[in-house]
This record gives C-alpha cells, structure tokens and sequence, in this order.
C-alpha cells in the first residue's frame, strides 16, 4: 500500500472534501491502483531531463497599468449564495 | 431537410438567402425537440435567444450590412465554455445555477461571427471522464446507438453535431475529449496547438493541456470554425501570436509526397482489431493518394497515460479549489467555515472529480512533489522529445483515435480501463500538438476515427491530410440512422 | 542580555501603487465601495485567466534595485495553495524559487551604531481581499477590492540584533520605498504589512534559537513593541531552563502582549507548483538597466550632495533626506533661497514640529515650498520678527493662508521705528526697578529679562535688536 487511509484522511483536509469511511477506503484503494500503475515512471532515468512546465516557449506575456471598466455590484453579487452589505456572506471566520 | 446540411453549405444558402437564419435555427431546434429526448445531449436549450439572434441576423442581411463568415450558423457550446447570462453548468452539481457576467474569447469571436447559440451541450463533470457518465444530470447517448456512450468528455457536443441537433458544435480537450467523442460519434473534432486557441472562459480542467476546438460535420467546417476562433487574446497568456492563416486555403492542396509516419506503439495489443484494420486502410488510400508511409516508434508512448493522471489531477485540483461555495455555485448548510468548504465541496461535488481532486492534492503534497508531479513533467519532455524526433522526418503522424469503438453505457466499471480509452489522444496533450479525427469507416457498425497529429500551429497540414481522406473515402456525412430520417425511431 | 543575542528576520509586504491590479485591470484604489472594484478575474470565477501588469513587475524590480538586490534574468510564478475565504481561487499566485530578486541589503543606522542588514529576496504576489467580522462573531463578509492589488515580499535576512534596530529597518525601508515611488506606504492603509521572526541564541553560539513568528503588529512601534514583548517573553523561559516553542504568535496591541494563534487544523501544505497560466519572466540587463536609471537619487547619494552644495551639517542633511517628501520640499526652497543652514533650522524645526503634531507627511499638508519662501522673505527683509515668524508659520500650517497675507491681515509688521521702540523701552525701563538695578549692579543677564518686557509690551512686534540696542544706550547712558 503507498497511500494509507490516514494520508488518504489528510489529503481530503487539504482538499476541503470530507469523505465518510465507506468513501475514504474506496478512494484509498482506487489511489493505490492509480500509484502502483504511475510507478512504472520510475522505470526511466530523468535526473538530466528539464521538466516541461509549458509546451510553447513564451515569455513576458504583459498587460499595460491601464484601468479598464469592473463588474457592477448587482453583477459581482448575482451568484452569491448569500450576500450583505455589497459583500458575500460566509459562516464565520475566527482569527 | 435543412439540419443535415454542413455549416459550408448552409452558410451558402444564407448568404444566398435561399434560406434564412430563423430557418436553419428552428431546423435545428426541431431535430432537438425530435431526438433529444433519446440522445440527451443537451444540458440548456436557449430556443428563444437563438431565435432572436438569428432574427437579427436576417434583419442585418437584409440591410445589406456585411456580415461574419457564420452569420446565422447555428452552433452547440460544451456547457464548461462561459456564455454571458446563459448557465455554464460544467455537468456539475456545484454550478448548476451559475451564471457567467462575460462570454469566453471562443464564444466573443463566434458571435462576432454571426454563429448563433442553440444551448449547452453535455459533458463529463469538470470534463473530466470519457463517456459523459460523470455528467451530474445524465448520460448523452451515441447516436449511432443509443444504448452506448457517445465518448467524452465532449459527448453532448459530439452527438448533437452527429443527431444533426446542431450545425457545429464546440468541446474541450484535454486528454483526448474532442477526438475520443467525435471517434465514437463519427463526427470531426479537431484539437489545435496549445496556445493556437484563447483559453479565456473555458473552465479550467488542467490549464497546460487544455484546449478548445471544433467539432463538425466534415472537414472543410472544421476549418472554417477554426478560422474565426484561432488567434493572440490578450486576455490568455499562454495563447500564441502565431498568423492565422486561412485554413481553408489549404484543403485542396494535394497529399503527393506528404511524409506520414505510423507509429507502431499505436497499434499495439489493445487496440481493437477492426478498428486497427479500418486505420490500415484508410492508410492505403492516403498512400494511393500519393502520400507516404513508414512505420515509426515514439518509445515513451506507454508513459502518457500515467504522465497524464499525474499532471492533470495536480493542475485540477488546484483549478476546483475555488469552488468553495462563498462567492457563487451551490453552498451546504454549514454553521462554521471549515464545514460548509468540506460540504459543499463533497455534496457538490462527483466522485471521479473527487478522485482526481486527491490524486492532485496528493501528487503537489509535501513529500510527494518530486516522485510524482515532477517526475510526470520530466517524462513528459521525454514524450515531447519523441514527438519533435519523429517531426524533424515526418509531416504528419496517423493513428487510431481510440483503441475501441462506443462502449456499452454503464459497461466499464474500472477506472484504469477507462483511463486506458485516452492512451492514443493523450500524446498531442502533453506535446501540446494539433491533432484532428476524421471518420474512417465502421466496427460492428459503429464509427472509426482516425487521427491525424501535426507540428505545432500546423493546423492547415493535418487538415489537409483529413481533407484529402475524407474527399475520397467516401465517408463524409455518413449519418447514424436515427438522425437520417429526422423523426426516424428504432 | 549579557547571556543571550537576539537574532530577527522581518517578512515585509508592500502594495505597489500601480493603477492597475498585478493580474486583471480592475483599479486599485484604496476605500472604494465593498466590491467595486472587482471583475470576473479577481473574483476567481471560472475560466477566467490572469495576464501579468508589466508596471508591477518594473515596480519590483525598482524597489529590489534600490535594496541592492540583483536581479536573475530568469522568474516565474507559482501557486500557493490554500482555502481562506479572502482568497478567491483558494491559491495566491506568488512566487516561489524563482524571485524576481534576491540578495540584497538594505544599511541601517541604530543608536549611532551603522549596520548592513541581508535582504535574503523580493518576489512580487498578489494581495487577498478583506474579511469583515460581524459584531456578534456569527457570520463574515468579503470583500475583494484589495484581491489582486500588488504585493512585493522583502525578506530580510536573520540579521537584525535588536527590536530597535527592527524598527530603524522598517523606516528605512520606508523612507527608500517612497524615495522609488513604488509605494505609498501608509501603514495604516495596509500598504506597508510586516512579520517577524526572533529568536534567541547564547552570544558567540552559530546555530540559531527557537524562533516564533509574530503577526497582527500594525505600526513601526507595534512591531518594535512585540518584538521587545516576545524577547523578553524568550529571555525568561531560556534563563529559566524551558523550553520554547516553534509557533506563530499574535500581537495584542491593547494588552501589550502576544499570544499563541490557535493551532491549524492540520499542518500547512501549500503545494506550491509553476502556475500553468503565466509565463516565465525573461529579465534582461537592458531592462534592469533601464529600471536603474529609472531610479531616483537615493537618500545618500542626496545626504552628500546637500553637504557638498550646500554645506549643511551630515546630520542636518541626513535628518532632511530621510524622507523623500521633506527633501523634495527642501529643495523646492533653495532653488530660490540662499541660506541653507535656515531654511533646514525650519524644516528640522516648526515644520517638522507641527506635522508631528498632526501625524501627517509633509506631501499631506497645505505647506508649500511658496510658504516657507515668502516666510523666509519676510524674515530677512526685517517686515516680522523670528518670533512672530512662528506665529505666522503655525496659522499658514493651519489654513494654507500665505504669510504675508496672513502678516497684513494681523498687523504683525514689526515696529522699526526708533521713537516708537523708545518710548516702549522707557515705559519698561520704568515699570522694573529690580531688573534695572540689577543690571547696573553688573548682573548682565538681566538685560534679556527688559528685552522681552519690551517684545512683550510690543505684542512682538518690536524689532528684537533695536530694543536691544535702545535698552542698553538708556541703562547704560543713566549709569554715567
């Protein structure tokens, strides 16, 4: 097994997925299947081989400091699941 | 009837006026009402906006204004392509009712062009699947029959263009999710360079693989799609300033002395026999068109698929993230913010998004980074390297777009022979090439595609090859029997 | 302390006063409206993608020069992953081993003592938005005006000894941010945000101590306060024999001290990785070239040529170009004034004084550099006293009025006159018997006590040596 329930447990807290016991032990076996086959990459030797982060070889892609008009209020807020104020509304915060 | 037609030959009745915009539209939305019941490859029909933009178009021609090259097409929109004011729903729980304030580049340039929106189209949630089985509301069917998948996870695009549900149609392909589907619904589907295509207001799945394309009738649509939406958007970074050219210009060119090279590794065992001896054969007429065949190897062909499932669960489940139910999408009853994230996100949520949202979280984990997310990305230039060796001798790889034709709905149940489906498209993902599936011929009556796969921002060459296979393969507008007739019913 | 050294590292956030957002062209103006200033890319919603502010990142190459930083010719941007309700895609795009800049220093100067402090990197990143707390603690709200407004991150190297010298950083730090104009630093905006990191260690020793992290410190002092807080806190638990903790620390600026932030839920794991939708930033010499010479004259190099040109003093010309408002403003004056050594006695002075008082930069105020010009005029020309210069001064500090407006308005033109000033001097000499006897008993000090009975009965308006002068002939003269 590369991948145990608890690291299975802890990767779903990073994700903010809460997962029920019957679904944190089906994921970890489907993660394990998926591990042992992706393991065949360490088959290959890369310690001299540059990652490919992007395929085309861009660069300095810039916008000018220009302002350009924002949404409305109305439209910013249109899909908030709850709004006060001009401002979306969440359970609370503790600091 | 008005629907079969190609968007070439109804642009040129509409120019013509032999036939107006309001007509095509309600032709297509007539062929919705008719089948769409049965194929499902709609997640949002606009009928009333089509109608009224194709109204103004009719209103614009008539005034003698000039007007863009799709003026008064009727077009299909995967439902992860923002359109201002209509829901992009992404075949998710979680965007069931949101509803972009701004329209993607893609959908910016076709309206400009005149194409007229029919609705939304299907998909795997988050376009992460290969049959639309991982669609939150449904499954579309293959039009060819019913009973099968129609590939994805651009299937609602792929059957509606194949029912003649709509002109053309457009996906998203990150692994393979415009070819696959348009392999299974003997359509075309065309995924160009990475960067040939704005990116802005595509959902993103995973942002280094991802591109928009066409999906069409014949070739030569295919072409005149990607002719209004290719090109620099300033407002995508890593979209290229690579001249469009006309792509139609080079469709009538010939094929004599064009270098194509086979890549062993794509006919390998799994790889269905039929579908494997329909490649062949198409093949041989590219050869007898005057073109020329070796067989060659791209050794790291194998590792595409683990790459893939590193690289592009990392990128996804760094892009899902936002979907955290505080400033749109659907949001669970929590009274603490640590909940109402895990809940919403796990109500909202499929499992095979789920899945991959753990398998990225994690691959990018602490610890885990290099063994798995970095080791794909090296591996990947490894693959790139096999891609630009076979380029510097060949013009144009050919190869079977999928291993099989549509499955059974509900007849693969395990993940990795599902994941398995992608293993030919994957490649022009991680070299980010242009790659285009045209219908090659029938297995057990059910659709081939053959792939073609170019240089980068080579477009115009494999479509060319395309073109030059269709024109004489005698397949162009073959039509499963259900959309043949128009109210036709098994 | 003898026993101990404090070693400190400061994390400090500037916002770039950029028109624009570092990653959409929302503007960035500062007490708009909750969610104003926001669109579909700085709201994190779907399929939206980030195109980079060319002017950002010149603004960070500018600050990172003026730190001495060099410059790589290769940067990237990251994704730091993590859910907070102020971060709308639930990833900040920053930058994680590829900077912008690293390896300058910045030199400081802490009760006489000159110190150059590391500055280990400068990366550029995007600023979150605002949560705002219901009064009852049962909901929040959000606000993205600020989400994607411009951030550079200076960190320092662990090279600071002492909260003081902490404090002379930051002000340093401030004083070269607004000299570069990549910033308007207004700590009290949220333009300037800084965390510390201290740790104690036995003197002589080369390993570092336990170190905590403080956050929440919102002022120069605040930082300087805590971190005097958390050494001490440090110094008791070592000298005890216990043993701290690794953890990140709140200032309560109220009670005056820190406490232990509540424990995360889980460790932080911000699974940093290229952000696949922005490219590489190429930097090559001609454009830092370029920058550089973009950059105006700094403190020092200004410091000198005030010596040079003008012969102030090193600490009259240092206390001048501390702030690049001041010395603008300074400068603004000789242009058309001779005498440098007064007109910095003013600066340094009543104008220094009363913006002091008010708590605002000079740039702030009504002053001018016309003000102080047409006031040094009215000095010199013998129209107003010193004295009543500065009653003048505290009204054109208060209205904006000019000063000889505010002279003719007040009737506050000195009195020259030699009979007038006379016939005040003999009322004085008149009035005070003691301090007239005294004087002719040789007590010479006296004389300042009749010159001001004389300034005093004049309402100040007399001209201070003529009543000298008038003073002495009449005492002295009815001594023979």
């Amino acid at each position: 097994m590369k991948i145990t329930q608890e690291e299975v447990a802890h990767v779903a807290m990073l994700a903010r997925l809460e997962l029920n016991a019957g679904e944190m032990e089906e994921i970890a076996g489907q993660l394990n299947d998926i591990l042992e086959y992706v393991d065949k990459l360490n088959r290959l030797d890369t310690t001299d081989v540059p990652p490919t982060m992007h395929v085309l070889p861009l660069a300095n892609v810039f916008r000018e400091d220009e302002p350009r008009p924002c949404l409305s209020r109305e439209e910013v807020l249109a899909n908030a699941p709850e709004a006060e104020d001009g401002m979306f509304r969440i359970p609370p915060v503790i600091e | 009837m008005l629907a079969h037609l190609t968007v070439a030959e109804l642009a040129e009745k509409l120019q013509k006026k032999e036939v107006s915009a309001r007509e095509a539209a309600l032709a297509a939305l007539e062929q919705i009402e008719a089948l769409d019941r049965k194929i499902k490859a709609y997640i949002t029909v606009t009928a009333d906006e089509a109608l009224a933009a194709a109204d103004a178009v009719d209103a614009r021609r008539s005034k003698g204004e000039k007007l863009g090259p799709l003026a008064g097409v009727p077009m299909a929109l995967k439902d992860n392509l923002c359109t201002k004011g209509v829901p992009t729903t992404c075949a998710s729980k979680l965007l069931e009712n949101f509803i972009p304030p701004y329209d993607a580049t893609v959908v910016e340039r076709l309206r400009q062009a005149g194409a007229v929106m029919l609705g939304k189209t299907n998909l795997d949630e988050f376009a992460m699947g290969s049959s639309t089985e991982n669609s939150a509301f449904f499954t579309t069917r293959n039009p060819w029959d019913t009973a099968r998948v129609p590939g994805g996870s651009s299937g609602g695009s792929a059957a509606a263009v194949a029912a003649d549900e709509a002109y053309f149609a457009l996906g998203t392909d990150t692994g393979g999710s415009i070819r696959q589907p348009a392999a299974f619904c003997g359509v075309v589907g065309l995924k160009p360079t990475y960067g040939r295509v704005s990116r802005f207001g595509a959902v993103a799945f995973a942002s280094s693989l991802d591109q928009i394309g066409p999906m069409t009738k014949d070739v030569r649509d295919c072409a005149l799609v990607l002719n209004v939406i290719a090109g620099l958007d300033e407002r995508d970074s890593t979209s290229a300033d690579v001249e469009v050219s006309d792509y139609t210009a080079f469709l009538e060119e010939d094929i004599r002395r064009m270098k194509l090279g086979i890549p062993k590794e794509y006919f390998a065992a799994g790889v269905n026999s039929e579908v494997k001896a329909a490649v062949r054969k198409a093949i041989d007429l590219l050869v007898s068109l005057g073109a020329e065949a070796e067989e060659i190897s791209l050794p790291h062909t194998e590792y595409g698929i683990p790459v893939y499932y590193l690289i592009a669960p990392a990128e996804a489940s760094s892009n899902l993230a936002r979907f955290d139910g505080v400033r749109y999408g659907f949001r669970a009853e929590a009274d603490n913010l640590l909940d109402m994230y895990r809940k919403t996100r796990s109500q909202g949520l499929g499992s095979e998004v789920k899945r991959r949202i753990m398998l990225g979280t994690y691959a990018l984990s602490s610890g885990y980074y290099d063994a798995y997310y970095l080791k794909a990305q090296k591996v990947r230039t490894l693959i790139k390297n096999d891609f630009d060796r076979a380029f510097a001798k060949y013009d144009v790889l050919v190869t079977p777009t999928t291993p099989t034709v549509a499955f059974q709905v509900g007849s693969v149940s395990d993940l990795l022979t599902m994941y398995l489906n992608d293993i030919l498209t994957i490649g022009a993902n991680l070299a980010g090439l242009p790659a285009v599936s045209v219908p090659c011929g029938f297995a057990g009556g059910l659709p081939v595609g053959l792939q073609f796969i170019g240089k980068p921002f080579a477009e115009g060459t494999i479509l060319r090859a395309a073109y030059a296979y269709e024109q004489n393969s005698g397949l162009r507008k073959s039509k499963p029997p259900i959309a043949a007739g128009g109210e036709r019913h098994e | 302390m003898s026993k101990y050294e404090t070693v400190i590292g400061l994390e400090v956030h500037v916002e770039l006063s950029t028109k624009t957002k570092i990653f959409c062209s929302c503007p960035t103006d500062f007490g708009s409206a909750p969610n104003t200033n926001v669109c579909p890319i700085c709201l994190g919603m779907p399929g939206t993608l980030p195109v980079l502010n060319r002017k950002a990142v010149e603004y960070a190459i500018k600050a990172a020069l003026a730190l001495n930083c060099h410059v790589p010719s290769y940067a990237k941007f990251d994704r730091k992953n993590y859910f907070y309700p102020d971060l709308p895609k639930a990833y900040q795009i920053s930058q994680y081993d590829l900077p912008l800049a690293v390896h300058g220093y910045l030199e400081i100067e802490c009760d006489g003592v000159k110190r150059r402090i590391g500055i280990n990197r400068v990366h550029l990143e995007e600023d979150a938005g605002k949560l705002v707390h219901s009064e009852f603690g049962d909901y929040s709200l959000a606000d993205y005006n600020r989400g994607g407004v411009p951030l550079i991150e200076i960190v320092t190297e662990p090279d600071l000894r002492s909260p003081a010298e902490a404090k002379a950083f930051l002000e340093k730090l401030k004083s070269i941010m607004l000299y570069t104009g990549v910033s308007d630093v207004k700590m009290e905006e949220g333009s300037l945000r800084c965390d510390a990191n201290i740790s104690l260690r036995p003197v002589g020793a080369d390993y570092f101590g336990v170190r905590t992290e403080i956050k929440n410190m919102n002022s120069f002092r605040a930082v300087q306060r805590g971190l005097e807080y958390e050494e001490q806190r440090h110094l008791e638990i070592l000298s005890a024999g216990g043993e701290l903790v690794q953890e990140t620390r709140r200032w309560d600026e109220d009670k005056g001290v820190t406490y232990a932030m509540r424990s995360k839920e889980e460790a932080e794991d911000y699974r940093y990785f290229p952000d696949p939708d922005l490219v590489p930033v190429i930097v090559d010499e001609a454009w830092v070239e370029e920058i550089r010479k973009s950059l105006p004259e700094m403190p020092e190099e200004r410091r000198q040529r005030y010596m040079a040109e003008w012969g102030l003093s090193s600490y009259d010309a240092e206390v001048i170009t501390a702030s690049k408002a001041m010395a603008d403003f300074f400068e603004a004056v000789m242009a058309d004034y001779h005498d440098a050594k007064t007109a910095a006695n003013w600066m340094m002075g009543e104008i220094a004084k009363h913006l002091n008082a008010a708590g605002i930069e000079i740039n702030e105020s009504r002053l001018t550099p016309a003000h102080l010009l047409e006031l040094l005029k009215l000095v010199d020309e013998g129209t107003i006293s010193g004295t009543i210069a500065k009653t003048v001064f505290a009204e054109v500090f208060e209205s904006g009025k000019m000063p000889a407006e505010i002279v003719r308005e007040k009737g506050l033109v000195q009195i020259t006159d030699e009979g007038a000033i006379a016939a005040i001097v003999d009322q004085v000499i008149k009035d005070n018997p003691k301090p007239v006897a005294d004087y002719r008993e040789g007590k010479a000090k006296a004389i300042g006590f009749l010159v001001g009975q004389v300034m005093k009965l004049s309402r100040g308006k007399a001209n201070p040596e003529l009543a000298n002068r008038l003073l002495r002939e009449r005492l002295d003269s009815q001594l023979d």
